[in-house]
């Protein structure tokens, strides 16, 4: 099932992502209420590396992967993505997450072809690193989920 | 980086160490400027690789140096199998084998004058560029893996390049030891259909002019003459490496904490030469640095065809393809004794010195080409190994400009356009679909090529050779 997008401010305000800097690539920093919404923002700001342009939730794509702890499972997470966006020549929007919590990830993307003109995309991202990685709830209760994007 | 810490050898070496937990000494070979601009973590990283098993000699810092994944990008580091030595697939980098490949054409910019426009929109049309691009080639199972031990071979037996560029390749075009089994699934399925594509990024195919000799004598044995243009092109391993990198780094990352080897940071992960994981990275790194070459070789048989087309009667050929992202086994002098080490060059480029008995005939009284890329706007410059380096940095020297600020902040201080329309107006014309990825890769974004590659050459690890500027600028 397709997940909802947020329709009130106050769920937008427990939710999000933003990039940050590193010297050549680009970092990505999520957050939200639960690890499972923390991933699914982690996954839009990837896409946010691609491209701004609009992306059709067209298509669903589903995944699993595995890790020995949380911040390995949002590094296979993102690469998991990384690796579709590349062999499907696909841009994804959408993303649902389901966890045991600790080791293994379930996901759905929804996306559609890449369109040169309309998406533009900025640069490829080679693979998500382990460098400024971090998964943890903070004191306010919101998981964040972040590390550096090689691109 | 602050310079306080520093010992200073001379104008252009600095030494720290070792203490605590390293064990060798950090060495960086810059200026005093190029040292303030660095950032801190330059120098944190290139310390954590001194305390590494098996480290030899000196965690070596390039002028050019940045911060990267665990190794600084610009580092050059060597480890003795035998003194229990590590393989790191972050001290190889995400993008294997990535290089600079650069053939003179005997064409004179003037005569590119009045077809600039028409040679940039063909290029642009030949080399498929870009997140989502896809070649023309693509290749089953049984071909991926033929591609993975022939490289750039490989290519030419497939009539996508030129036997006689074989010998201005490192190890011939093919790289001993690759093997296929090692490979990933995934990493063979996401290059099926990227072989012959530059990619994107940093990423780029040039047209450029020759602006300036340094070395008359380097210049003529390289076939560099002022005024005329050349092709160059610095890509990797596209889709393959990246996921090599990716799934040994996690590998790697999950074996040091399973064996309980304290890490400065997890990143710097990495498995002793000797080990099943560490002989496995190898055979699988080596696999990639093949598809590099393989790469490089079929994007420079596109770009000669649409040159042809434009000059029949331009006579390409290579002056040297040369990688930066990489590890290999050579034997040096140590102390005066030779020994075989694993050198890890990430964001560094092998400069051998004249004489050295892998140059081909028509190089080795000169020494090797060293292809050092800059920006859109700057250009490039071709250096030549120099004689002593090999005591210097293992024969090492710096492989571009290196970023001054983010792509984050470049996004936010540059419009594409204008820089392409700004570019333009200095009759360099950039050709990419994303106004945002040139934005990303400002001219401005980048430090001041030239200033890096004097404090190469002040440094006696490369000499300045010529300067290069571009004329056309294929991105993805």
């Amino acid at each position: 099932m397709m997940p909802t997008v947020p329709t009130n401010d106050s769920e937008r305000e427990f939710a999000g992502w933003e990039h940050f800097s590193h010297s050549a690539d680009i970092g990505v920093r999520a957050w939200g209420p639960t690890i499972e919404r923390a991933f699914e923002e982690a996954a839009a700001a990837l896409t946010g590396i691609v491209t701004n342009a609009e992306v059709m939730p067209s298509q669903e794509v589903t995944v699993a992967c595995n890790a020995p702890d949380l911040e390995l499972l949002l590094v296979a997470w993102l690469n998991v993505i990384i690796y579709e966006m590349a062999v499907r020549r696909m841009v994804f929007s959408r993303f649902a997450v389901r966890t045991d919590g600790a080791r293994h990830l379930r996901g759905s993307m929804w996306g559609e072809p890449i369109d040169m003109l309309r998406h533009a995309p900025a640069v490829e991202p080679k693979g998500a690193t382990v460098t400024a990685l971090r998964v943890e709830r903070e004191p306010n209760g919101l998981w964040t989920a972040a590390c550096v994007v090689d691109v | 980086m602050h310079i306080a810490g520093l010992m200073q050898i001379d104008e252009t070496t600095w030494q720290v160490g070792p203490t605590g937990a390293m064990r060798v000494p950090v060495v960086i070979y810059a200026d005093a400027n190029l040292i303030e601009a660095m950032d801190d973590k330059v120098y944190e990283q290139a310390r954590n690789v001194s305390t590494l098993p098996g480290i030899v000699a000196a965690s070596f810092v390039m002028p050019d140096a940045h911060w990267g994944y665990g190794f600084p990008i610009g580092g050059v580091a060597a480890f003795d199998a035998s003194q229990g030595g590590v393989v790191s697939a972050g001290g190889v980098g995400f993008d294997i084998s990535c290089g600079v490949r650069s053939v003179t054409t005997g064409i004179l910019e003037s005569e590119l004058a009045t077809v600039q426009d028409a040679l940039a929109d063909s290029l642009a049309r030949a080399i498929p560029a870009g997140v989502g691009s896809e070649g023309s080639i693509s290749l089953d199972a049984h071909e991926v893996d033929a591609m993975l031990l022939g490289g750039a071979v490989w290519a030419v037996a497939h009539g996508l390049g030129d036997a006689a560029d074989l010998e201005r390749i490192e190890e011939g075009g093919c790289m001993a030891g690759a093997q296929a089994s090692c490979v990933p699934g995934r990493a063979k399925e996401r290059q099926r259909r990227e072989m012959g594509t530059l990619g994107s990024g940093n990423h780029y195919l040039e047209i450029q002019a020759v602006e300036e000799i340094f070395d008359s004598v380097a210049a003529a044995a390289f076939g560099l003459v002022r005024g005329e243009v050349l092709i160059t092109i610095h890509c990797g391993s596209r889709g393959l490496g990246h996921q090599i990198g990716t799934e040994f780094l996690t590998e790697m990352v999950i074996a040091s904490g399973a064996a309980g080897t304290a890490l400065p940071e997890r990143e710097l992960a990495c498995a002793p030469i000797e080990s099943e994981l560490g002989c496995r990275y190898l055979g699988a790194m080596r696999a990639a640095i093949n598809c590099a070459l393989a790469n490089r070789e079929i994007l420079d048989h596109l770009a000669r065809r649409v040159i042809r087309h434009f000059f029949p009667a331009a006579a390409p050929r290579l002056l040297f393809d040369v990688s930066h992202n990489t590890c290999k086994v050579e034997t040096h002098l140590v102390a005066g004794h030779p020994r075989t080490l694993y050198v890890h060059r990430k964001g560094a480029t092998r400069a051998f010195g004249p004489g050295h008995p892998s140059l081909p005939d028509a190089l080795r009284s000169v020494g090797q080409p060293v292809l050092v890329g800059g920006s859109m706007g700057t250009g490039s410059y071709v250096l030549v190994g120099m004689a002593g380096n090999e005591e210097r940095a293992f024969a090492s020297a710096c492989h571009g400009a290196g970023r001054a600020m983010s792509r984050h902040s470049a996004l936010r201080r540059w419009d594409g356009q204008q820089i392409v329309d700004d570019l333009a107006a200095h009759h360099i014309l950039v050709r990419s679909r994303s106004m945002r990825g040139v934005a990303e890769e400002a001219p401005g974004a980048y430090k001041d090529v030239g200033a890096v590659v004097l404090a190469a050459e002040r440094a006696g690890l490369a000499r300045r050779v010529a300067r290069l500027r571009p004329v056309i600028c294929i991105k993805g």
